[in-house]
Order: structure tokens, then sequence, then C-alpha cells
């Protein structure tokens, strides 16, 4: 390490102290050029993965799925079925890959951990008070710390967009700042909701913001609003990690969640993720897709690989 | 002033109810004209887009139904000089419309004719209803060109069901100019699916794709392909439909088979009361 990038990484760690450094900080970020974002994603999408090289990408996007379910409607049966899922999500081939994680809410997760208990599965449960992230701080925390004493090993909390859109960056930082410390030794996703953020340049700032207050993980989205994970957006995200490793030599994961339907959707992330920041990223402890109906796609691409025919939904579970 | 230049037409693929090229961007010359050549992707997309159409055109009313394929029967009326100029006959073209309205008008009875109550020994009503059997794959047969294709269409959508056509590699035409006809009826996108190019390449395909329900093999002359395809259909139990190759004569009137042999039936047992 370079005395430069000592002393930039200890400046970075003081940005939290006050208001005015993190804003002034923040703004000072270069402008995401939007057309150029957008145009350098849609043209990652058009590359041609085929053959043995897919069938490593399928198999990787397995091994990355956090397989999800956030419904009121979620009973304990629902999500053993999920979680038993996620450990062999093809029964018919045991060379299939587990999924990276299960994705559930906190009063689910005990139910989870006995089905993944002894497994190299991770339980990522949201937190504080997902997904509007509107309650008192003190709920928040609670809600965090119980999910972890239930099992959970990965947090994934969402930003208080109300205080980020008003510009009070001191009062998202020390949240966040606060949910890591109540998570102990589990993973904190931090959700950015770029949905809600409106633009490019609110999406590069949040990132900055949740990864100088520790966050482990970026994550694009709740999928409780209409505008889930795009390209541009994870293009950004994915930006912001190569940067932030650069000044401060911390590696911090990315997870676009919603809206990745179909093994086209992840072979073109996967791209996006090998040439933005490299295959350091290609691996599930630095990438990860939220998501529930992709998991099936993945399955039939790969069954249509192992096999040679197309196969059909009724032969996968319906989630 | 210069002189118009005629706009020349392209003959694409109908996938969902749009027209879309080939997803391998090929092409065949074949009666004059540049027609896509579906390759086996195509036949995917297309298997996705007739099942996804499957839950609303089973789902509609029987007369509902057969209201959209008078429809398309009318729109094709229209149409009919555009198809006497692509060389076929116009008595041909007449026996196609008049093929469409016979099936049409089947939508709303086959029901009666072909499910019904049965006497149980027991205190019991006993209903047998035929319902369709999802996404069928259909091979149209070589000619004639119009007829032969309305004639294999028509039977199974009527009853509910989906189908992905591969049409006449020698004379593709009249399909993708049927599809123009479809689109502009008020039929569902996906009800009707037309993939051109050889038979060699997308039938297989669609043969053992586990999410297709049938096959009917009619336009398939190579006895030696007909048995691999029926091959492939076993893997998940795809109903087969083969007539005989001397069956087809086109101008009789065709009969329930090629409906019911399309068909599920869905028996209820229901307690009586006394």
């Amino acid at each position: 390490m370079t005395a430069t990038t000592t002393s930039a990484r200890s400046e970075l760690s003081e940005l939290g102290r006050s208001e005015t450094a993190l804003r002034t900080f923040l703004h000072g970020l270069p402008g995401v050029d939007q057309v150029g974002a957008e145009q350098r994603a849609a043209q990652l999408g058009t590359r041609s993965i085929k053959t043995t090289a897919k069938a490593q990408a399928i198999d990787l996007a397995i091994r990355m799925v956090d397989l999800t379910t956030l419904e009121g409607a979620d009973t304990p049966g629902k999500v053993r079925a999920l979680a038993a899922k996620a450990l062999r999500p093809d029964p018919a081939d045991p060379s299939c890959p587990h999924v990276g994680a299960v994705c559930v809410y906190p009063a689910m997760v005990p139910y989870v951990a006995e089905v993944l208990r002894g497994s190299a599965v991770h339980l990522a449960s949201v937190a504080t008070a997902f997904p509007s992230g509107q309650a008192p701080l003190e709920i928040k925390l609670a809600d965090t710390r119980a999910a972890v004493a239930a099992g959970a090993d990965e947090i994934d909390m969402v930003i208080n967009r109300g205080a980020f859109l008003a510009g009070r960056y001191k009062e998202v930082y020390d949240e966040i700042v606060a949910t890591k410390e109540a998570s102990g030794d589990a993973h904190l996703k931090v959700i950015l909701e770029t949905g809600e953020l409106a633009t490019y340049d609110n999406v590069r700032r949040a990132s900055w913001l949740a990864m100088l207050a520790g966050g482990d993980f970026i994550k694009t989205s709740t999928g409780k609003v209409p505008i889930a994970a795009t390209m541009p957006v994870s293009l950004v995200m994915l930006e912001a990690v190569r940067d932030f490793r650069e000044a401060t030599g911390r590696q911090v994961g990315v997870k676009p969640a919603g809206g990745i339907k179909t093994t086209k959707d992840a072979i073109k992330y996967l791209v996006m993720v090998n040439e933005t920041v490299g295959p350091d990223w290609l691996d599930p402890d630095w990438f990860r897709f939220g998501a529930s109906s992709l998991l099936n796609d993945l399955l039939m691409q790969r069954t249509k690989l192992t096999t040679g025919t197309y196969s059909g939904p009724d032969y996968f579970t319906l989630d | 002033m210069s002189e118009r230049v005629a706009v020349r037409k392209t003959y694409k693929l109908f996938i969902g109810g749009k027209f879309p090229r080939s997803e391998s961007g090929r092409s065949y010359l074949v009666q004059s004209s540049n027609v896509s050549l579906a390759s086996r992707k195509d036949a995917r997309d297309a298997v996705v887009a007739a099942r996804a159409a499957v839950k609303g055109w089973a789902g509609a009313t029987a007369y509902n139904r057969g209201q959209i394929l008078y429809r398309a029967a009318e729109m094709l009326e229209g149409r009919r000089e555009q198809f006497v100029a692509l060389g076929i006959p116009g008595d041909e073209v007449d026996a196609a419309v008049d093929r469409w309205v016979w099936y049409a008008g089947w939508a709303d009875k086959l029901a009666q004719v072909y499910g019904g109550a049965n006497p149980v020994a027991g205190p019991y009503f006993n209903i047998s209803a035929p319902e369709p059997t999802g996404v069928v794959a259909v091979v149209a047969p070589e000619s004639p060109a119009l007829l032969g294709l309305v004639s294999v269409i028509a039977p199974a959508i009527v009853p509910g069901n989906t189908v992905v056509v591969a049409a006449s590699p020698s004379e593709p035409l009249a399909a993708v100019t049927l599809a123009e006809v479809l689109a502009t009826s008020d039929l569902p996108g996906g009800v009707v699916n037309i993939l051109t190019g050889a038979i060699t390449e997308t039938a297989p395909t669609l043969a053992a794709h586990m999410d297709v329900n049938a096959i009917d093999l009619t336009g398939v002359t190579d006895a030696a392909l007909a048995t691999d395809l029926e091959v492939k259909a076993a893997e998940n139990l795809k109903r087969v439909l083969r007539p005989a190759p001397a069956d087809h004569d086109w101008s009789v009137v065709p009969g329930l088979d090629r409906m019911t042999a399309l068909l599920e039936t869905k028996t209820v047992w229901h307690p009586k009361g006394v």
C-alpha cells in the first residue's frame, strides 16, 4: 500500500464525522454520463456466450442466486420448501450446484435455518423495516438483532431514502453504521432502492455512502417498487465498488435484485461484471442475484445443455 | 418527378403475434422471395409464446373462440386477391375460407358432441368434458399451400390449443400471408406461431421439446424422419398424429378426427342427493 492510498483511506474514514464533509465529498464525485452509461450497458448485453462458456456461466449464476421470497403470504412450509430447493435446485441432477443464499423476512429465518444447518448455503434476512425503511431507528436495529439471533448470517438492510433524498447524508450514514454494529458478524448488504433515487448521480453517491459506512455489499432494489435492477444502474454501482477498492483497498460486493428473470439477462450481468470490475468479483462471495423465477430458467437452460432437448416449466417446482 | 420504386416485401416469421426475422439472421430464396430460415432457437421462442397464450385461449369461452375464428375467415376472404397473386388458385382460397368457417362453427359444439353425461352404477352425476391438450406442434403439408395449412391449423386451435407450425418449405409465402390475416383478426398473439424454413431443422426441436404436448406429422413425407420424430416425441408422451399419406384428400369434408385427436377428456363425479 502506498503512502497516498493510506492517507486517502484515513481521510475517507473521517468523512462520516460531519454532514458538511460528507456532502462535499459525495457532491464532489464525478457525475455519471447518462447516455454513455446506458450505451455501455446495452453494448455489454450483446456479447455472445455459447457452449462450454455458457455452461460455466449458468453454473456460476446458480451459485450466485439469492433465492428470495418476500411475501406477506409466506408460511413456514413455503420457506422450508424454498430452502430445500436452495440446497438441491435440480433433484434430477446431482452435479447441479447449490444456490448462494436464501433470502426471507426475519420471522421466517428460524424455519429456513433448520433446513440449511450444516450446509454452505447462506441465510439472508431483510431487516430495518423492509421495504420502506420508514420506522424509528430503535425498531430497525431491533429488527436486525432479531434476525441475526434467529440465525441469519447476512442482513439485507434498506437505506433511509427519505433522508437521502432530503440531503441528510449523515443520518443515512449513521443508520448504516448502527445497523452494521447491530448485525455483528453477519454480512451487511445495503439496499439503495435505485428505482426511488431518480438519477445515476444519486446512485453513485448512495453507493459510496453505503461503502463508506461499512456495507459489505451494495444491492440495487427491494423488488417492491416498479423499477428494479437495470443494467445501467448496476454498471454505475460496479464502477463505484471498483473505484472504492482502488481508493481504500477494501472490496465490496454487488447484488442486483428484481426483474432479472432469464438466463440471458443473468449472463449479460456476468459479462458486465467481468468487463467492469474483473474476475475478482465473479464469485458468489462478491456478486449475487436477488431473484426467484430466475433459478427455474437457469435450470431449464442447464437441462438443455446437458440433455440437448428444451425443457419446460412443468418439470421444475413452482415457488 | 422520378418514377416510383415499388416497396418489396420481407417475409418473416410469426411468433407471439409479432413478425420477427430469424434469430439466426438467415434467409433462403424460394418462390422468388427471401424468406426467413427459422433456427432451433426460433422454435424454442415460438413454444414459449405458444405456452404463454394457452391460458387465455383455452380459458376463453368456446363461443368467443368461434367468433374470433369467424372474424379470421372474414379477413381471409378479404385478402383473396393477395393469395391469388401468390399463385394459389381462386378455388383453393375459397375452399380454405369455407374450411375455416366449417371449423369455426365447431368451437361451441364440440363439447356437446364429444363430451356428455355418462350413466354410472351409483348415486353420481358423471360428466365428461373435452379439454385442449395444450401446445401443439404442427408440420404443415407441403401442398396445397393454403388449404392444407388451414386444414391443419384450424382443427388444432378450435378446441383451445395453441400451435407452432412448421410451414411448407417450398411454398411458405401463403403461410406468412395467412399469418398477416391472423394478426389482424383478434386472434390473441401466440395462439398461432408460424416458422418458415427447413423441416429437418425445426421439427426435431419441436418433437423433443418437453413443453410441447402434441405433434402433428401430417407434412412429414420422409418415413425415416417421421419415425425419428415419433421417437423424440415419446420422451414426454406427446400425442402424435401421423395420418397415412394416402388419406390426404383435402377437398373432402374432414370430420372431427383432427380436433378430437388433440383433446383430453376430463370426467367429473358429483354426488347426487336423494
